[in-house]
């Protein structure tokens, strides 16, 4: 039938055609500007009014970044320089960067201290933030830093964190070895005492000796600028996260009054600002603690910081917890494991990983936070800006430069992390999508 | 074949149990958690006896009938220098009412806006988009709220720009539509002046908006019962305006619009927002609506394709298939940490004491703080305020959220 058939066609092509390339307006830019850009008139008007917004937003800040000066001695200086060409009087930034990054009370000749902790910054965090990647044993230099850190910042004798550090190290190790005989309960409660005694003698033998390989000590309240907000936002985020732990796990547990306790103190600590708690770590905190002890502003205020975001990682943590299917729980009571076993080995390895991207979230927000303690005039970024900088007479005025300045500040910090914590959510995924 | 098991033995409670026992495990743990926080508060509460400072002053809200002595530039209701701690506390709460409910508003408005643009197909406005949610989140709120006041209270012109010159020439700005006017002292805004009778207009105006809610449920209630379609979009408009129209020209026309008009030294009449006020609705409005954009991006994408695509092989337009299929079930999403960003809004305006608006932090926290030195007191009460404020809002918020979520039957 067909073969009758192909006698009377003429012309029957035996190879394929090549494919033709697409119309020009069907493929490559045009297309993706056709329809990305003006697939009809309401598109179309969308993107002129976009263009017209960037044009608008380019047109101020290119010739104030690219014009701007940034020498000169004071504001006068610079609007001389000038002349209504639009730029930017960077040199505020210039001469005051040293305020905004360590506050205006730090020792200058002592700046490289804290900028060494910023920089061992770098490698204490990655062993705590890239797990699977690094081997185990560089956790030990994330576990060293605190100390080192302390020991940088505020100075003073080595002997001090060293012995803390010691108590820390050594109640660990009677915990673990109490733990393998007795049991949890016995082995914290040994591990504890443990900790208490070497820093009870450590107390007297750093008293006996404060000089020994001792730095400069710096007070607290010489503690500013963007120093500031990092070490309150460090430290914080690092205490609340145990705490949060075991907010969380006190508020699932079945025992009444650790539960009410929990859930009192979570939801009265998420329903009051911020700010009312940084008030009593200002003025009513005293109240409360010993007569004669003067604790520093700044640990009063680590204090509340900690307890507010200890309060949401808690709750982010009961998320995690809740979201665990009833089985883990099972499983672990099924193999005979005891409270504390089951929890450290099977439920909460889970639950933090589900709660990664909503305990980065806290800490963003935290981190953002720690500028309102300029509210109870602590000398931060924000503090230092709008104190002693703006109210100098040689930058009254020079509002932009600065308030630019501390957001891109802010903004490379709180964006890496909320990178890092996505990319770290693709790590971990092990649903395979 | 018997199996015999042995008596169950009539054995004592022995001391050990309350360790190694589970069921009185627990009694022992919770007993010692309570001894700790026993003592821990009673730390705490020995120490404040101890404190020189409460002791001599005691602790009592006597404080809160005096006369405050300081004066409020935003008043909602009447108050003088004269009026009681308490006045200035109360008028402080309303001002932080007004600011949280302005700023929730607009930031849903931005939000929504936003967090449906993100997701649009053209590229430049989906890009614009991210950007503005990427640089909001990531600057914390207090430099935002500090900018906006900044610009407010330096860029816009003074006063006395507005003002008629001697010579009788033009002065060298004029109103916007002879109705705003934004100064550096703030922006002056038309007022609504009620004479008379005139708060029954408002009345009649609030019951209209009950009214369109009441027909638009009916309509449906029609269209689900009966299959009858009831006309909503007129007759709504119709009930919206004309009992208002109607109840305004009976009483005799009793609410006008009062515009700022230039007095001799400044504008007199109409409204001023303040640059604090503004500051703080601007800022908090952008920087919670980037994170309700995301809210609302999050919902949005959680619906899944085969929805929209069931809905438009059904025939139904883009627009229907938003309203009717993806936006329903998207709240259902979007709700829950909506309302936890109104309740952020609410402890943000917290900030005002940052640019001097007088809201609740303002006043009892800050100036009659300072003046009495009461901090316990105060603070106490303040915390119970917000703690009331955030505790109302997710009440009415999770009526709400009850009413949207799915209905499993």
């Amino acid at each position: 039938m067909s073969d009758a058939h192909a006698h009377s066609v003429a012309f029957v092509r035996e190879s394929e055609i090549p494919p033709a390339p697409p119309p020009v307006a069907e493929a490559g830019a045009v297309r993706w500007v056709r329809a990305n850009l003006f697939s009809g008139p309401f598109n179309t008007i969308m993107t002129l009014l976009g263009i017209l917004v960037i044009y608008y937003l380019l047109s101020g800040l290119i010739p104030w970044i690219l014009n701007g000066t940034w020498e000169g001695a004071d504001i006068r200086d610079c609007r001389e320089q000038l002349q209504g060409n639009g730029g930017g009087c960077f040199a505020v930034i210039a001469e005051r960067w040293p305020q905004l990054l360590f506050g205006f009370q730090y020792p200058d000749y002592l700046r490289w201290r804290p900028t060494m902790a910023f920089v061992l910054l770098f490698l204490a965090v990655p062993p705590a933030l890239f797990v699977m990647f690094l081997p185990r044993w560089t956790l030990i230099a994330t576990a060293v830093y605190p100390f080192i850190a302390y020991w940088l910042i505020w100075g003073g004798t080595i002997l001090a964190p060293i012995f803390v550090a010691v108590g820390v190290a050594a109640g660990y190790l009677v915990f673990q070895k109490i733990e393998k005989l007795r049991g949890f309960v016995p082995g914290m409660g040994a591990g504890i005492v443990t900790a208490f005694v070497i820093w009870w003698i450590g107390g007297f033998i750093t008293a006996a000796m404060p000089g020994f390989l001792a730095l400069e000590t710096v007070e607290s309240r010489s503690m500013g600028g963007f120093m500031l907000n990092m070490i309150l936002g460090v430290v914080c985020v690092s205490l609340s996260i145990p705490m949060g732990i075991l907010l969380a796990l006190g508020r699932q547990s079945r025992l009444p009054i650790v539960k009410g306790f929990c859930v009192v103190f979570i939801e009265f600590v998420r329903g009051v600002p911020l700010i009312t708690l940084l008030f009593v770590a200002n003025v009513v905190l005293a109240y409360f603690l010993p007569p004669n002890a003067n604790f520093d502003l700044i640990i009063r205020v680590i204090i509340m910081i900690t307890m507010f975001s200890a309060a949401y990682i808690a709750e982010v943590i009961r998320g995690g917890l809740a979201a665990l299917p009833k089985g883990q729980y099972e499983a672990g009571d099924s193999l005979g494991l005891d409270y504390a076993q089951s929890m450290r080995l099977i439920i909460l390895p889970q639950a933090l990983k589900i709660s990664i991207p909503g305990i980065v979230n806290v800490a963003v927000g935290l981190f953002k936070d720690t500028t309102l303690v300029s509210v109870i005039s602590m000398f931060d970024l924000v503090g230092m800006i709008r104190g002693p900088i703006l109210s100098s007479t040689d930058w009254a005025g020079v509002y932009w430069e600065l308030w630019a300045a501390a957001c891109v500040l802010f903004f490379v910090v709180c964006y890496g992390i909320s990178q890092y914590s996505q990319w770290l959510e693709r790590q971990l995924r092990t649903d395979h999508r | 074949m018997t199996t015999m098991t042995d008596p169950p033995q009539a054995e004592g409670f022995r001391i050990g149990q309350l360790i190694h026992d589970t069921r009185y495990r627990s009694y022992t743990f919770q007993f010692i958690a309570l001894v700790l926080l026993i003592l821990g508060f009673s730390w705490l509460a020995y120490n404040a006896s101890q404190n020189e400072q409460l002791q001599s002053n005691g602790f009592s809200y006597e404080f809160l009938s005096a006369p405050a002595g300081y004066d409020i530039n935003q008043q909602p209701i009447p108050y003088t220098s004269q009026d009681t701690h308490l006045r200035a506390t109360v008028i402080g709460a309303i001002n932080t009412i007004i600011v949280a409910v302005l700023a929730c508003i607009t930031a849903t408005v931005f939000g929504v806006i936003a967090g449906v643009l993100r997701l649009s197909n053209n590229w430049i406005i989906s890009k614009l988009m991210a950007v503005y949610v990427e640089m909001f989140r990531n600057i914390p709120v207090l430099i935002w709220i500090i900018i906006i006041f900044t610009v407010a209270a330096n860029i816009f012109p003074p006063i006395s720009e507005f003002r008629l010159p001697r010579d009788g020439s033009d002065p060298d700005r004029t109103l916007l539509f002879g109705m705003f006017a934004a100064t550096n002292q703030g922006v002056f805004i038309p007022r609504l002046v009620f004479t008379g009778l005139g708060w029954l207009v408002a009345l009649v105006f609030l019951a209209s908006i009950a009214g369109v809610f009441g027909w638009r449920a009916h309509a449906r209630k029609k269209l689900f019962d009966e299959g009858k379609v009831v006309p909503v979009l007129l007759p709504s408009i119709a009930i919206l305006l004309l009992p208002t129209i109607v109840a305004y020209f009976i009483l005799g026309m009793p609410v006008s619009v009062e515009n700022p008009e230039m007095g001799r030294f400044r504008f007199e009449g109409g409204f001023l927002l303040r640059p604090s006020l503004i500051a703080l609705w601007f800022a908090l409005s952008i920087y919670t609506g980037a994170f309700i954009a995301e809210n609302v991006r999050a919902g949005i994408l959680a619906i899944s394709k085969g929805q929209t695509e069931a809905a438009a092989a059904l025939g139904m337009r883009p627009g229907r298939i938003m309203s009717l299929v993806v936006l329903p079930q998207a709240l259902r999403v979007i709700i829950p940490p909506l309302i936890s960003q109104y309740l952020n809004i609410t402890k943000n305006t917290s900030l005002a004491i940052a640019v001097g608006y007088m809201d609740l932090t303002g006043t009892l926290g800050g100036i009659t703080l300072n003046q009495t030195g009461r901090a316990l007191e105060c603070i106490l009460l303040l915390m119970l305020f917000y703690l009331t404020f955030s505790l109302a809002i997710s009440a009415i918020m999770n009526v709400y959220n009850n009413s949207v979520k799915l209905k499993e039957r």
